[in-house]
C-alpha cells in the first residue's frame, strides 16, 4: 500500500492519520478537508466559543507543523464529490481526481435543515467554527434568543445564552428536552436546571412558521402563538455526510454499513466516527455513534484495520455537555433499556443507571466522575445488573 | 526510560477519561472534580502505553507527558 487518502478533516481524520504513521505507514499521506481551516475541534464551538473570547486557532486539533513534521499533505477548501471504488479514485470539487491503495472516509455529519426556513441565511446553525463566530457576533445582553430544538446542542447554546444576559427560549417537540435520548427524569432534571436559570422552555411544542423582519423574526407555534425573536437558531440534529457516496455503490444504511472492524461494502476502504454504522460486540447491537471520543478511537482502529489488523471494534460510548454549572458525563447506551433506576438526584448531582437483558448498558452521571469510571468498566465487562449496582457507593 | 506527567488544572474538566484508561495514574477529587496524578513524580516505562492513551482521550487536552 503506497498511497492512502483520508476524506474529512474531521477528528477521526486527524486521528486516523496520526495512527497510520505510529502503525509504521510510510507512504504517501493525504487528508482532503472541505474546510478552509485546518481541521479543529468541535466541541467548544457551543461552549467556550460562545462564552468566552476564545480565538479560532486555540480550537485546531494540531498545528500546520505537525503536518509537515508527519509528511500528510493537507488539501484544505476541497470536498470530496464522488468515489469511483473499482478504480480506486476520489473525485474533488475542484475538478481534479485522486487515486489511492487505501481510503478512510470520516466525512462527519451535515447539519439537519430546518423544514420551514430552508436556505434561510438569517437562521443561525452550530455545526462549523464559522457559524460560532457569527452567532456570537450577535450576542448581546438584552436580545432574545429562540432555540429551535430541545437536543444537546440546543440547550448549549440556550445556556451559553443566557448565562450572557440574552432573554432564552426554547421550543422543544416532546414532553421534555432531551426526550429523542432520555426518557422521564432526566430530561426533567435539565428542564429544571433551565429553568432555575431563566430560561423559557416550551416543551411539547412544535414551530409553524418562521417569519423575518428586519430586525428579527416572528416565530409562530402550531398551537397559534407568536414568539418575537432578535436571533433564530436551529438546533435539530444533524445526518451522516454521505450525500457525496450515493452513486458510488457503497452501502449506505444508516450511515455507511460496515463490518465489525470498520471495512466498508468496498474493498479498501475503511471508515472512521459520525459515518460508520458497525455492530458494536460488546452491546450485540447496531449503533451509529456521533460523539468526540468515539471520532478518537474510531479513527485509529481505521487505520489499523486498512494496514491489516482484524480486530472488532468494541467500544462503550462516552459523551458529555456542559451547561450553567453542569457537567452531565454518560456511557453506554439507553436505547432498548428495559431497566432504569435512579440512584441520586439532587439539584447539583444525578446518577442514573440503565440495563437490558440483566447487563448494565448506560449511566447518566452529573457531578459524579467516579461513578461515570466505575460503569464505563463494568459496561465495557457486561457486568450483571444486580452486581454493579451493589457495588456502587452511596453517593 | 522514565516519564513525568503533568495535568494542566484550568483546563481540566473532570472528564475522568483519563481515569478510565490510565487507573494506575490517574484518579478525580472528590472535591474539585478535577484529576490528580497518582504516584511519585516519575514513571516508569510499563506505564507508557496507558499515559498516550490518557493524553489522546482527553477532550480537554490537559495532560502533558514528558520524558526525563
Amino acid at each position: 500500500m503506497d498511497r492512502v487518502l483520508i476524506v474529512g478533516g474531521s477528528l477521526a481524520g486527524v486521528n486516523a492519520a496520526e495512527a497510520l504513521r505510529e502503525h509504521g505507514f510510510d507512504g504517501d499521506l493525504t487528508l482532503i478537508s472541505a474546510e478552509e481551516s485546518l481541521p479543529y475541534d468541535r466541541p467548544p464551538l457551543s461552549k467556550q466559543m460562545l462564552l468566552t473570547d476564545m480565538a479560532p486557532e486555540q480550537l485546531l486539533l494540531k498545528e500546520s507543523y505537525w503536518y509537515e513534521k508527519n509528511g500528510i499533505d493537507v488539501v484544505l477548501g476541497n470536498s470530496a464529490r464522488g468515489l469511483d471504488p473499482i478504480a480506486q479514485r476520489v473525485a474533488l470539487s475542484d475538478g481534479t481526481e485522486r487515486e489511492y491503495d487505501g481510503l478512510v472516509i470520516a466525512t462527519g455529519s451535515a447539519v439537519r435543515e430546518l423544514s420551514v426556513a430552508q436556505g434561510e441565511p438569517r437562521l443561525h446553525v452550530l455545526h462549523s467554527m464559522n457559524d460560532a463566530i457569527r452567532l456570537r457576533a450577535e450576542f448581546a445582553w438584552g436580545k432574545h434568543l429562540v432555540l429551535v430544538g430541545g437536543g444537546f446542542i440546543g440547550l448549549e447554546v440556550a445556556a451559553a445564552a443566557r448565562s450572557q444576559g440574552l432573554d432564552v427560549t426554547v421550543i422543544a417537540r416532546g414532553p421534555a428536552p432531551l426526550s429523542r435520548v432520555f426518557v422521564g427524569d432526566i430530561g426533567l432534571w435539565f428542564q429544571g436546571l433551565h429553568e432555575r436559570n431563566g430560561v423559557d422552555l416550551r416543551c411539547g411544542s412544535a414551530l409553524d412558521t418562521i417569519k423575518w423582519g428586519i430586525n428579527g423574526a416572528a416565530v409562530t407555534l402550531t398551537d397559534g402563538s407568536v414568539i418575537n425573536a432578535d436571533i433564530v437558531v436551529a438546533g435539530v440534529g444533524s445526518t451522516p455526510a454521505v450525500e457525496w457516496l450515493s452513486k458510488s455503490g457503497i452501502e449506505i444504511t444508516n450511515g455507511l454499513a460496515c463490518t465489525p472492524d470498520l471495512m466498508t461494502s468496498v474493498r479498501n476502504v475503511v471508515a472512521a466516527g459520525d459515518v460508520v454504522s458497525w455492530r458494536n460486540p460488546i452491546f450485540d447491537e447496531e449503533m451509529r455513534v456521533e460523539h468526540w471520543t468515539n471520532a478518537v478511537e474510531q479513527g485509529r482502529h481505521a487505520a489499523a484495520t486498512l494496514l491489516g489488523n482484524r480486530d472488532p471494534f468494541a467500544s462503550v460510548p462516552y459523551f458529555w455537555t456542559d451547561q450553567f454549572d453542569t457537567k452531565m458525563r454518560f456511557v453506554g447506551r439507553t436505547t432498548s433499556a428495559d431497566q432504569a433506576k435512579i440512584e441520586t438526584q439532587t439539584d447539583d448531582k444525578l446518577v442514573a443507571t440503565f440495563g437490558r437483558d440483566g447487563v448494565v448498558i448506560g449511566a447518566v452521571c452529573i457531578g459524579a466522575p467516579r461513578q461515570l469510571a466505575k460503569y464505563k468498566v463494568a459496561i465495557q465487562n457486561r457486568t450483571p445488573w444486580d452486581e454493579a449496582l451493589e457495588a456502587s457507593p452511596i453517593a | 526510560m522514565a516519564f513525568t506527567v503533568k495535568v494542566d488544572l484550568d483546563l481540566c474538566q473532570g472528564y475522568a477519561n483519563c481515569l478510565i484508561e490510565a487507573p494506575s495514574l490517574f484518579d478525580i477529587d472528590d472535591e474539585t472534580n478535577k484529576a490528580i496524578v497518582l504516584g511519585g513524580d516519575e514513571h516508569d516505562e510499563e506505564f507508557r502505553t496507558q499515559a498516550a492513551a490518557a493524553t489522546r482521550g482527553c477532550p480537554a487536552r490537559a495532560i502533558v507527558v514528558e520524558d526525563v
